[in-house]
């Protein structure tokens, strides 16, 4: 399949966030995910668009459809120049919960994606790369 | 996008359309404080069929709403939360503890009638 | 430097060769098109490949293959191959092709083709040496192109049959009004698991259940894996205006339902599956008299 460009997302207000989850459901349906899946695919995009408007105050969130040795999937990126994440451990932690406090809810991301990666440096940003294979 | 509100009887029934904004949401709740307290009404209903994705904002100002509400002496029911979505929700471990959620309106209003009729 | 200059424009006349030679192998092949295709027809029936077909199903088929083939080395390009590819393998599939048989078939045709090219440049050896260089390559890409797109096409058909199989295999019961019961019976793995949670998640919003008694009596073993999509159900069963029951609960994976960190308290649990039925009813507003419900002594 001929490589498709990034579908990138700015992110600057809430209004934004809605804008990107649903492009991701659209990619997501479009690459042949289930309804269920692209749930998944939009919420995580949510939370992760959320967290730049919340943390960093504009960004973007990258998204393409993938294919590595025939295994077609979904890849998303949320980057942003905020002030970057102090620990990444904690963060990661999941007694960092989306449900109490104002939590990045990345443990649960991380727990509705099949692959997850972050990188983030203070004062230069944050980028976290999300993947879903077809199942 | 203003959520639409709809009197019926002693309740109130908010419901929410698809590509709902976070400025929505907190409109919502500003809005639904003000007519429960302006038609003193025993409870509400939020319906979310036509939401497609929840995440942890909305969950968030679903409680927040239902506490702020329960100050007022009135119950909140969550109705018509999707298979998928309930399914990412648990997944990112949104369980929404201390909401009362139902299947569709007309479990609500029963769910509502109930409380009711318990607390007189 | 000037060698280099030189190099680079020998590189450029090998390569305008190549095409050359293999524009001269397309005309070749397309105008001893009826010939060579009858001849790969028969070596294809001689190699008892594509049992599956008629003789004339075989014949229109190895018609789209050929003329393919030769287009895709006339044009260098591999897309219109590549859809054909699925296209053919989504037709024969549900007819029982297998992979040996298409991967046969192609290099039948291959060599077919390679034995006409040897017989009309057999007086130049020269000329049949640079001709297979240049046909060499581009005959290899387009066996495996088609291979390829035919075993992808496979596997996605394998996928969609385990999916409906295993969506057969648990059946979401409505056994009173407003009443579900989910039997779950042997191995369950993180997958199936998923799979359950999203039919019983259709079932009670299609059913407008607001019990579901989930019995585990029949399942083996259970790791904290699908102990947690366990308790995601009876979460997620609740977003939707469900209770849930379990029943059926061994000792063993009631200890590993702790260990994931689950207050069981919290969850609704009852010794078996015609106590769960009964709580469920209770809960449902049924009156459950029993039989011999005298004054005891």
């Amino acid at each position: 399949m001929p490589a498709l460009q990034d579908i990138v997302v700015a992110i600057r207000s809430d209004a934004d966030i809605v804008s990107a989850r649903q492009q991701g459901r659209s990619l997501a349906t479009a690459i042949g995910f289930s309804a269920t899946d692209a749930t998944l695919i939009a919420t995580a995009i949510s939370e992760l668009a959320r967290n730049i408007v919340m943390y960093a105050g504009q960004g973007e969130v990258m998204m393409n459809s993938v294919e590595i040795s025939h295994r077609k999937g979904i890849v998303l990126g949320a980057r942003d120049s905020g002030p970057g994440i102090r620990s990444i451990e904690d963060v990661l932690r999941d007694g960092y919960s989306t449900s109490g406090g104002l939590g990045l809810g990345l443990p649960g991301v991380k727990r509705l994606m099949d692959e997850f990666a972050i990188e983030s440096e203070l004062g230069q940003g944050t980028l976290v790369t999300v993947k879903m294979w077809l199942k | 996008m203003e959520v639409p509100i709809l009197k019926q009887g002693r309740f109130l029934i908010a419901t929410i359309q698809a590509a709902l904004s976070d400025a929505d949401l907190l409109q919502l709740r500003r809005a639904l404080i003000d007519k429960v307290i302006h038609f003193r009404s025993n409870g509400v209903i939020i319906d979310v069929t036509a939401l497609d994705v929840m995440d942890s904002f909305a969950t968030r100002t679903l409680r927040d709403i239902t506490n702020m509400i329960r100050l007022r002496g009135a119950d909140t029911v969550i109705v018509g939360i999707q298979p998928e979505v309930a399914f990412a929700m648990v997944q990112l471990g949104l369980t929404m503890e201390g909401v009362a959620t139902a299947l569709d309106l007309e479990e609500g209003l029963a769910h509502l009638q109930q409380r009711a009729s318990g607390k007189s | 430097m000037s060698s280099n200059k030189r190099s680079a424009s020998q590189e450029q006349r090998t390569a305008a060769q190549s095409t050359e030679l293999l524009q001269e192998l397309v005309a070749h092949l397309r105008q001893n098109r009826t010939q060579l295709r009858e001849e790969w027809a028969n070596r294809i029936t001689e190699a008892r490949l594509l049992t599956a077909m008629t003789k004339d199903e075989l014949f229109a088929e190895a018609t789209s293959v050929y003329d393919n083939y030769v287009e895709a080395l006339a044009t260098g390009t591999f897309e219109a191959l590549q859809s054909y590819a699925r296209n053919l393998s989504e037709r024969i599939i549900p007819r029982g092709v297998e992979t040996h048989e298409v991967v046969g078939i192609v290099l039948l045709l291959r060599d077919v083709l390679a034995r006409s090219l040897f017989a009309k440049y057999q007086g130049d050896f020269m000329m049949l040496n640079r001709i297979l260089d240049a046909y060499e390559p581009a005959a290899n890409r387009i066996a495996n192109t088609v291979a390829v797109g035919f075993v992808q096409e496979r596997e996605r058909v394998i996928r969609q049959q385990q999916e409906a199989i295993r969506e057969l295999s648990t059946p979401v019961l409505q056994v009173r009004e407003r009443l579900l019961i989910l039997p779950i019976i042997g191995v369950i793995d993180a997958q199936r698991a998923r799979q359950l949670t999203e039919q019983l998640l259709r079932g009670i919003r299609m059913n407008r259940a607001k019990v579901v008694v989930i019995d585990i009596t029949g399942v083996a073993a259970m790791d904290a894996t699908v102990a947690n999509h366990l308790v995601q159900t009876v979460e997620a069963s609740r977003l939707l205006g469900a209770t849930v029951i379990v029943t059926g609960l061994s000792p063993e994976i009631a200890q590993t339902i702790v260990t994931i960190g689950v207050d069981l308290g919290k969850m609704n649990t009852v010794g078996d599956l015609q106590g769960g039925i009964e709580q469920a009813e209770r809960l449902l507003g049924y009156k459950v008299i029993p039989v011999a419900d005298t004054a005891s002594s």
